[in-house]
This record gives structure tokens, C-alpha cells and sequence, in this order.
């Protein structure tokens, strides 16, 4: 399934780095996250817990960080380059 | 949008993009590690959000935390604070009195529903009646979490716990307390707010609450109170990922959002 797939480097306006061995699971990240790039795992972190992937298009708006109960999520937003940045996540 | 958006490429989350700035840490430094409370509970939220604005608010270290006794007692472990945890339902009073003893300290409490409403009510409603400056946390999810999800008085007409598996029915178990509404009415209390961590929304929305009793303690306006809706979807016995829409069609039907009471007029 798509965990088995190697991860690339993003493009995106946004990221984050997952904290896998922290989270429990919950799933409260999935749907809060506006692009939609957050999706659960089938494999499981140390504690069996599946958790979330990221998928290339993150805006780094931190919704994921604000709902996480776990403290998985650092988020990181490129600075808006000087004209038209134009790409849109 | 949705479906598009799985179609493209995992990358990588285990390092920060290149060219990218950090714009969130997942918890404040006060936050020393894990907690051990369940999957999809809410509490740890309202946790991040209380030592993000005394952070914010540069009070830090004339801050004092008094805490009640509830699934939240655990986070006395991890947070980087002065902290007196004390009898059940009593966190109020001993806030009173080290508010009185030391008067430039920032004194918050951190209750539960069964905390607060059941085991102390009189502490709260009398610390409110006397205007004591202090701010108090409710953690309201209308069960004993810690216990195993027994019904509390905010438990809402209807709601299935472990002590009513058919609904909380008013003939037998009576209404649920409105605590928030109470405080707000007496004339000592000098900001109420009730807010909830169930989406992004209403994480901001609770954060500014939460700064805002701050800064009434800080005004000396008298007693602060934020009641914040947590999810507890164990007590709830529901799927962890369903807290959110369980609690807007149960609790947030009874207590509505919002602030209820500031300095200078309602909302
Ligand atoms: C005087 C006293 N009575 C009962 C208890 C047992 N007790 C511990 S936690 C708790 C429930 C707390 O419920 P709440 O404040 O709503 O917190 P939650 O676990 O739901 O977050 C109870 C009844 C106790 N510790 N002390
Ligand atoms: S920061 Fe926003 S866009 Fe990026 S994964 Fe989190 S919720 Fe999705
Ligand atoms: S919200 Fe946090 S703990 Fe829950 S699944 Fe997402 S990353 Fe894991
Ligand atoms: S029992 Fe409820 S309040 Fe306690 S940790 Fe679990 S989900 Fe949270
Ligand atoms: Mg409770």
C-alpha cells in the first residue's frame, strides 16, 4: 500500500515532520487538514499504532498541530519569495 | 479536492523541507514530554493551549497552577510550573489562599467537571462570589473520566455513561449544572467563556479565551473562568476519531460557545 512507497522531497508551500513513536492513533489530524495530504498508515509505530503519512501539497497552515493530542507535529512554511510565487501548495 | 491530493506522492516527513522556517512546535517548552492519557482525548489540547499563553503573556515564572483530580492530574508529571495539587473539587480555595498570600502571582486552576461541578461546587461559586483573582481551567467532558466514565452533573440529558447506559434521563438523574452560567451571574466573577478543541476553530478560538481570563486576573477583575469541552471519547465509548462529532451533537447542544461574561459587558 502507499506506506511502501519511497518518500520524495516536497515542492509544497508547507510541511511537517511527524513524530511517528508519538502518536496514538486517533486520527484527529486526518480531516482538518484543508489539502487533504494527511492519510493513515498501514503499518504501526513501536506502540502499534498506525499513524498519519504526508502526501506532496501540505500549506503548512498547522491545523494538524492545533487538534494533535499527541504533540506529533513540527510544522515548517517556505517564506513567500518576492514576486508572484504563484505556486499554490 | 480530496481524492486529487492522495494521488500524489508520499514525501518525505521525517526532516523539514528545504527552505522552509519552522512556524509551529508541537508543544510548548513547558511541556517537559508525553502524557499518558488515551487516544483522542481532549485534555492535552487545552494543556498546550494554557501553557501557550502563559508564554505568551511573559508570566510564566510568577505563575502557579492548583490541580484538581481527574485524567488531567497526571500532567502535574509535565508541567514545567509550580504546582500544588489538592483535594478533590478543592482547587479554587487553596488558589484563594495563595493568591492572598502572594498577590503578584498568576494563580490558575486546572478541574474537571467532576472536579468542579460535583466534588466542589461551593468552592468555585463562593471563590466567585468573594472576586478572588484567580483564573479557573474547567476540563468539562460530563464524565468521572479517571474512574471509568460514570455520569457527572454536566453530563447532558441523554448521554449514555457508565452510570446511565440508557441516557442521562432528568426523572431519574435530574438536569446537568450549567457551572459556567452560574459563575457568570454572580457579581464577583469578571470573565467566563466557554470554548472547546474538537477543530482547528475552536482550538484558536479557546486559546484567545484562555489569554483573555489571563489578562482579567492580571486587571484584577475578580474570578476567571474558561470551560473548554474536551473530548473523552473512552468515557464516550466511542471510536477515538469520532470525539469531535459526538461532542458537537451531545455537550455542544447544551452548552453553547462563546463569552458569556468580560469586563466592560457581555459579547
Ligand atoms: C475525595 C475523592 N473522591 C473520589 C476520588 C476518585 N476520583 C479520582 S479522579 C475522579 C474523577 C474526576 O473526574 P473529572 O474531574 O471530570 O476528570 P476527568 O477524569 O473526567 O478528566 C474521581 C471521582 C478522589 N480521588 N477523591
Ligand atoms: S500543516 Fe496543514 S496542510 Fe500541512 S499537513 Fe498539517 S493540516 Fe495539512
Ligand atoms: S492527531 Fe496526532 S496522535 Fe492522532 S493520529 Fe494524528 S498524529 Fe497521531
Ligand atoms: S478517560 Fe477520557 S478524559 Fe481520561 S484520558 Fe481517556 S479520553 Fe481522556
Ligand atoms: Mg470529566
Amino acid at each position: 500500500m502507499t506506506t511502501e512507497q519511497t518518500p520524495v522531497p516536497s515542492t509544497a508551500r508547507g510541511g511537517v515532520v511527524i513524530d511517528v513513536d508519538s502518536c496514538k492513533g486517533c486520527e484527529l489530524c486526518i480531516p482538518v487538514c484543508p489539502p487533504n495530504v494527511l492519510e493513515m498508515s498501514s503499518d504501526r509505530n513501536a506502540s502499534g499504532y498506525r499513524y498519519p503519512i504526508l502526501h506532496d501539497g501540505c500549506t503548512g497552515c498547522t491545523a494538524c498541530q492545533m487538534v494533535c493530542p499527541d504533540y506529533v507535529f513540527t510544522v515548517y512554511r517556505r517564506p513567500r519569495s518576492k514576486k508572484g510565487d504563484g505556486q499554490a501548495g | 479536492m480530496s481524492a486529487p491530493s492522495k494521488q500524489l506522492p508520499i514525501v518525505d516527513s521525517t526532516t523539514p523541507p528545504d527552505g522552509t522556517v519552522k512556524v509551529a512546535d508541537p508543544n510548548p517548552s513547558l511541556i517537559l514530554g508525553a502524557h499518558s492519557l488515551c487516544p483522542g482525548c481532549g485534555e492535552p489540547v487545552a494543556l498546550r493551549l494554557l501553557m501557550e499563553s502563559l508564554q505568551d503573556l511573559g508570566i510564566v515564572d510568577r505563575s502557579i497552577g492548583v490541580v484538581g483530580h481527574g485524567c488531567y492530574g497526571s500532567f502535574v508529571r509535565i508541567m514545567d510550573i509550580d504546582v500544588l495539587q489538592c483535594l478533590h473539587g478543592r482547587a479554587p480555595s487553596c488558589a484563594t489562599g495563595i493568591k492572598r498570600v502572594r498577590p503578584d502571582s498568576v494563580v490558575f486552576t486546572l478541574q474537571g467537571d467532576g472536579d468542579m461541578v460535583n466534588e466542589g461546587l461551593q468552592e468555585v461559586l463562593h471563590s466567585a462570589a468573594r472576586a478572588e483573582n484567580i483564573t479557573c481551567i474547567l476540563l468539562n467532558n460530563g464524565v468521572f473520566g479517571d474512574t471509568g466514565g460514570q455520569a457527572t452533573a454536566t453530563t447532558v440529558v441523554g448521554q449514555r455513561t457508565k452510570t446511565s447506559l440508557d441516557g442521562r434521563d432528568p426523572a431519574k438523574h435530574g438536569y446537568p449544572i450549567p457551572v459556567s452560567d452560574l459563575v457568570a451571574s454572580l457579581d464577583g466573577s469578571g470573565y467566563v467563556a466557554r470554548g472547546h478543541v474538537g477543530d482547528p476553530g475552536g482550538v484558536t478560538r479557546t486559546k484567545k479565551m484562555i489569554k483573555e481570563a489571563l489578562q482579567s486576573q492580571l486587571d484584577g477583575n475578580g474570578l476567571s473562568l474558561v470551560e473548554i469541552l474536551t473530548m473523552c471519547p473512552t468515557g464516550w465509548f466511542v471510536p477515538a476519531g469520532e470525539g469531535p462529532n459526538y461532542q458537537q451533537q451531545s455537550m455542544e447542544q447544551t452548552y453553547p460557545m462563546g463569552v458569556l461574561k468580560r469586563p466592560g459587558g457581555a459579547d
